[in-house]
């Protein structure tokens, strides 16, 4: 058995060189579903699935519940805190664009102003 | 230095919020001081969309600035980074145009996932509430441009935006 250093970004590599595991993100990212139903739609023993899962939890790109007899996976913190962190830089990239926008606006505010535009109300 | 003075000669400093409102759309809010016929204007005018629309904390500049605002006209926004070797293009058709309340406009620069983008200018007592709404194609689309960490830009230019953040400083 292959063992893999433990840093992140190796267990990450390790969790997405796999054609079928990379199958998984995509399925999960689109519902969650039990390891069954993953085992189903890939043609694969449960056994074998659960292997797969297993190594995408340790990569923490899904995690695993136990609901009553039926073990439900779905996408791990691992898109979350990516997808917060986009969302964050994102908000940025307006922010920063208002505030010019902003100064543009005041701009046109004083020029109208300026040319008397402004009529009294 | 900015001067704290009696608040009203300087406007209050508006935040914009996100939120990814379902798995195919990105909901952008922000209040601008002034009316929204001026903020349709600076939304809609090349000379004015030029000095607002690309951050300046990445360094990257408009190389030409065309935008035929009318329904079923074309926009082309050209940049280059100094460090890139090919100015970008982000394109586009305006589908539709209610001045001064509404634009709506396709993103065609990424083909077939591109997002097609929402604007509403809603005047409120002297400020605007722009509400910028994107809708991608498909939750994979909107997921992918989350992945590949795309909102166009390099990353670098973000680490550069956060110093000036954290610097607190403006240009």
């Amino acid at each position: 058995m292959v063992h893999y250093t433990h840093t992140s970004f190796d267990r990450s590599f390790a969790a997405l060189s796999d054609a079928t595991r990379r199958g998984v993100l995509e399925r999960l990212g689109r519902a969650d579903a039990s390891i069954t139903e993953l085992a189903e739609r890939f043609r694969m023993s449960l056994t074998g699935m659960k292997k797969h899962v297993v190594v995408l939890e340790e990569a923490r790109l899904v995690t695993t519940e136990k609901v009553g007899r039926v073990r439900i996976c779905r996408l791990g913190p691992r898109r979350l805190e990516e997808e917060a962190a986009w969302l964050e830089r994102y908000r940025r990239v307006w922010d920063e664009r208002f505030d010019a926008l902003d100064t543009v606006v005041e701009d046109l505010q004083r020029k109208e102003v300026g040319n008397g535009r402004n009529t009294r109300g | 230095m900015d001067a704290i003075r009696e608040g009203k000669s300087s406007p209050v400093k508006h935040r914009s919020t996100v939120e990814r409102t379902s798995e195919r759309e990105m909901v952008v809010t922000r209040t601008v001081n002034g009316p929204a016929r001026l903020v349709y204007e600076a939304w809609t005018t090349p000379a004015l969309i030029q000095r607002w629309w690309m951050p300046k904390s990445y360094g990257i500049a408009f190389v030409s600035c065309e935008a035929d605002v009318r329904t079923g006209g074309t926009y082309r926004f050209v940049f280059r980074h100094p460090a890139a070797e090919e100015p970008m293009a982000f394109f586009g058709r305006y589908l539709e145009v209610i001045p001064p309340s509404r634009l709506v406009w396709t993103n065609d620069e990424g083909g077939e996932a591109g997002q097609v983008t929402t604007v509403t200018f809603e005047e409120k007592g002297g400020t605007t509430v722009v509400v910028v709404h994107e809708l991608y194609p498909s939750k994979a689309a909107l997921d992918e441009a989350i992945a590949s960490g795309s909102t166009g830009w390099p990353d670098e230019q973000f680490e550069q935006l956060d110093e000036v953040l954290a610097g607190g400083g403006r240009v």
